[in-house]
C-alpha cells in the first residue's frame, strides 16, 4: 500500500500550494501508516525534486520524457493511474488547481476510486473508514463524503492545509509509463502566464475592488496596496463585465473560488453571488462607504468610509510598517 | 454538428442553505431551483455553433420529472431535443455514467457541461465523461471555436491562459466568456412546449461514495470597525493581532 500524490510543476518549479499537497498527502500516508510517493511529469531540475523530500516524500517517480513535456490532461491522467497501480496506492492526491480539476475525475474512473474534490481537511480514518471534509454549496457549507471504494482520488483546496516540513530522505527515480497515442490529441497553441503578478488562485494576500471604484482609471491605488502587500488582484463581476479590469480576476459565484489568509474588499457590496467565492477566507477586510453594505456581517474587519480617503492612508501605513520591519 | 449539453437543475444563488434529518440531506423546502448558470452558458454556446454550423442541441438531465421546467427552459433557449434520465442525481459518478451511456452511440462532436454545479460544486462530471467515452476534455474553458474539425479552447491556468488546438468529439467544462447568457424569447417559450423530452431510464452503477453529513460554517464574530479617520490602526492589527501581514 501507498499514497500517491501528483506534483504539478509550472514552468519547471512547485509552487506552495504543491507543497501543501505533499503535505496533507504525508499525512494521510502517516495516518494510514504507509510511505508517501510523489510523481512529477514535466521538465523539472534535480534540485527542484529534491525539495518534495523536506514535505514527505520517500520516493519521487520522475516522469521526463519529450512526449509529456507540456500538460495535455489525458495523457497526464493515464500516467498518474499507472503509477498509482504499480506503487499500489490506496489514496491519490492532487491540488486541486485548475489542471488538477481535469485530472482528478479521470484517474477516479481509471482506478474506478471514489473522486473527491476541493478537499479541505485530512481524512478521518478511524475503525477502517474513510470520510473527508469538502466545501458544497459555493462555500455556504461542507459535505463530509465517505468513500467506500478501495481506491480514492483526494483535490486538496489551495490553502487550506499547511506546509509542513519533515527531515527526511527520499530517491528521485525515472519512471517511464508507455503513452497511448490517443491520449495526445490535445495540441497546445499558445500559453500566456504572468510571471509578474501573484496569481489568484495560489495568493495569500489578494486585494480586491467593485462598482464602488467608479472607473477603470482608479484601480492605481489598488495596484500600489496590492503590490507592496504582495498580495492579488481581484474584482467583482460587474467590474470585469464592464471590461474595467480582466475576467480572470472576477471572484464569485461565476467567478472563481478562493480562500485566502486575507481579503480586502473595497467598493463592494457584499451580494450573496460575491461572497460564495470569498467566504472561506481566513481573514476579511472591508471597506465601504455604506455602513448598510451587506458585506460588513461577514468581516472580521470594517472601515466605513470612502475607498478614495482611506486606501491612499493605508498604502502609506504599509510603507511605514514596511520601513519599520 | 450534434452538440450534446449537460444540464443541472440547482437551488437558485440566493438560496438559504439549510439541512434536514439530523443534518444528512439538503432541506428542500422554499428552494427555487433554476438551470445551473455555468450550464446556461454551455448551452448559449452551443446554440450559437448549432446556428452557424447547421448543426442540432439536445441537452440531457439526470434528474426526476421535478426539474422538467428547466429542461422546457433549455429548450426555450433553443436546444433541439432534450432527455431526462429519470433518476435521482446521486453523485458525479452517476451521473457521469448515466450521460456517457446515452451518448456512447449517438456520435456527438461535442458534449458540453458547466465548469461545475453550484451545489456540489464537483467540476467532476466533464472529465468523467471524457474517460468513460475515452476522448479528450478540457474541465475549465473560457472560450470556444470550431475551426474544421478541431475545437479551439482557451483554458485558464494558474495567473493566465492556454490555447489547446483539440480534434473533436471533446468534452469541456464551460465557464464566464464562452458566450453571453441568452434570454429565451416569446417564440422559444411557445416552441419549447412542443420539442420533444425523452425520458429514459437509468442504468445500475456502483456507489463509490456518499455524502454523510452537512455543516455550516461557524458564523464570524461581529466585526471590528476601525475609525475612517484613522486607517493606518487597521494595518497595525493585521498585522499584530490577525498576525496576516
Ligand atoms: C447568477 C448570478 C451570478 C453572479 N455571480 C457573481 C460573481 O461571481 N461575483 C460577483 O462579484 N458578483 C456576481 N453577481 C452579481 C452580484 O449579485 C452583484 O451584483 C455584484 O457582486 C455587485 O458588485 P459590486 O459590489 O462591485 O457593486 P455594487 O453592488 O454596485 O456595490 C458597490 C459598493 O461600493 C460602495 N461604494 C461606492 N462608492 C464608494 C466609495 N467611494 N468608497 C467606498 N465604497 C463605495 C457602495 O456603498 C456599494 O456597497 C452575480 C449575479 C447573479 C444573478
Ligand atoms: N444531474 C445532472 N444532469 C445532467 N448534467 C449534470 C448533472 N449534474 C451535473 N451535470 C453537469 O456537470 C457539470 C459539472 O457538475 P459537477 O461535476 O457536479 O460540478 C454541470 O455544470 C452540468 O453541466
Amino acid at each position: 500500500m501507498s499514497v500517491l500524490v501528483y506534483v504539478e510543476n509550472a514552468e519547471g518549479k512547485f509552487k506552495k500550494s504543491i507543497f501543501e499537497a505533499v503535505s496533507y498527502a504525508k499525512s494521510v500516508a502517516a495516518q494510514l501508516d504507509t510511505s508517501l510517493i510523489a510523481i512529477s511529469i514535466g521538465n523539472v531540475a534535480q534540485d527542484e525534486l529534491a525539495k518534495l523530500a523536506k514535505y514527505g516524500a520517500n520516493k519521487t517517480l520522475n516522469v521526463n520524457t519529450e512526449q509529456l513535456k507540456t500538460f495535455v490532461n489525458q495523457a497526464y491522467a493515464s500516467v498518474i493511474a499507472e503509477a498509482a497501480k504499480k506503487e499500489n496506492a490506496e489514496v491519490v492526491v492532487l491540488s486541486n488547481s485548475f489542471s488538477g480539476k481535469g485530472l482528478a475525475p479521470r484517474i477516479g474512473v481509471k482506478l474506478e476510486a471514489a473522486v473527491i474534490s476541493g478537499a479541505i481537511e485530512l481524512p478521518d480514518t478511524t475503525g477502517g473508514q474513510f470520510k473527508v471534509k469538502r466545501s458544497a454549496f459555493s462555500n455556504k457549507a461542507f459535505a463530509t463524503v465517505e468513500a467506500t471504494s478501495k481506491v480514492k482520488v483526494i483535490s486538496l483546496t489551495p490553502n487550506a492545509y499547511q506546509v509542513i516540513e519533515k527531515a527526511g530522505e527520499g530517491n528521485i527515480e525515472d519512471f517511464n509509463a508507455p503513452v497511448d497515442q490517443q491520449d495526445l490529441k490535445a495540441v497546445i497553441k499558445e500559453v500566456v502566464r504572468a510571471t509578474d503578478k501573484v496569481s489568484l488562485p495560489d495568493a495569500e494576500l489578494v486585494v480586491s475592488a467593485g462598482r464602488g471604484l467608479k472607473g477603470p482609471e482608479n484601480w492605481g491605488m489598488i495596484e500600489e496596496l496590492a503590490s507592496l502587500l504582495g498580495a492579488a488582484t481581484a474584482c467583482s463581476k460587474p467590474v470585469s463585465d464592464a471590461d474595467w479590469r480582466p475576467h480572470s480576476e472576477h471572484v464569485g459565484q461565476t467567478g472563481i473560488a478562493i480562500s485566502p489568509n486575507l481579503y480586502i474588499a473595497i467598493g463592494i457590496s457584499g451580494a450573496i453571488q460575491h461572497l460564495a467565492g470569498v467566504s472561506s477566507s481566513k481573514v476579511i477586510v472591508v471597506i465601504n462607504k455604506d455602513p448598510e453594505a451587506p458585506f460588513f456581517k461577514v468581516a472580521d474587519y470594517g472601515i466605513v468610509g470612502d475607498a478614495f480617503e482611506i486606501v491612499p492612508k493605508l498604502i502609506e501605513a504599509v510603507k511605514s510598517l514596511k520601513a519599520n520591519a | 454538428m450534434k452538440i450534446l449539453v449537460c444540464i443541472s437543475n440547482v437551488p437558485d444563488t440566493t438560496t438559504k442553505i439549510t439541512f434536514n434529518n439530523d443534518n444528512t440531506s439538503f432541506n428542500e423546502g422554499g428552494v427555487q431551483y433554476v438551470l445551473n448558470p455555468y450550464d446556461e452558458i454551455a448551452l448559449s454556446r452551443a446554440v450559437e455553433l448549432a446556428e452557424s454550423n447547421s448543426g442540432t442541441v439536445t441537452v440531457i438531465n439526470v434528474g426526476e420529472a421535478s426539474t422538467e421546467p428547466t429542461i422546457r427552459k433549455a429548450l426555450a433557449v433553443g436546444a433541439t431535443d432534450a432527455v431526462r434520465v429519470n433518476a435521482a442525481p446521486r453523485d458525479a459518478y452517476f451521473v457521469a455514467q448515466q450521460i456517457a451511456n446515452y451518448a456512447k452511440d449517438k456520435a456527438f462532436d461535442l458534449i458540453l457541461t458547466g465548469r461545475e454545479s453550484i451545489d456540489y460544486n464537483g467540476a467532476q462530471v466533464a472529465a468523467m465523461l471524457g474517460e468513460l467515452l475515452h476522448i479528450p476534455s478540457v474541465s475549465i474553458i473560457k472560450k470556444l471555436n470550431i475551426e474544421g474539425g478541431n475545437a479551439v479552447v482557451e483554458r485558464e491556468i494558474e495567473g493566465g491562459k492556454e490555447v489547446l488546438s483539440i480534434p473533436l468529439p471533446i468534452v469541456a467544462g464551460t465557464a464566464e466568456g464562452v458566450a453571453e447568457w441568452k434570454i429565451p424569447n416569446m417564440r422559444g417559450i411557445m416552441s419549447a412546449r412542443t420539442k420533444p423530452l425523452n425520458v429514459v431510464e437509468p442504468i445500475s452503477v456502483e456507489q463509490l461514495a456518499q455524502i454523510v453529513k452537512f455543516d455550516t460554517p461557524a458564523p464570524r464574530g461581529s466585526v471590528k470597525l476601525i475609525d475612517a479617520a484613522e486607517p493606518e490602526k487597521l494595518i497595525d492589527l493585521l498585522h499584530a493581532e490577525a498576525k496576516v501581514i
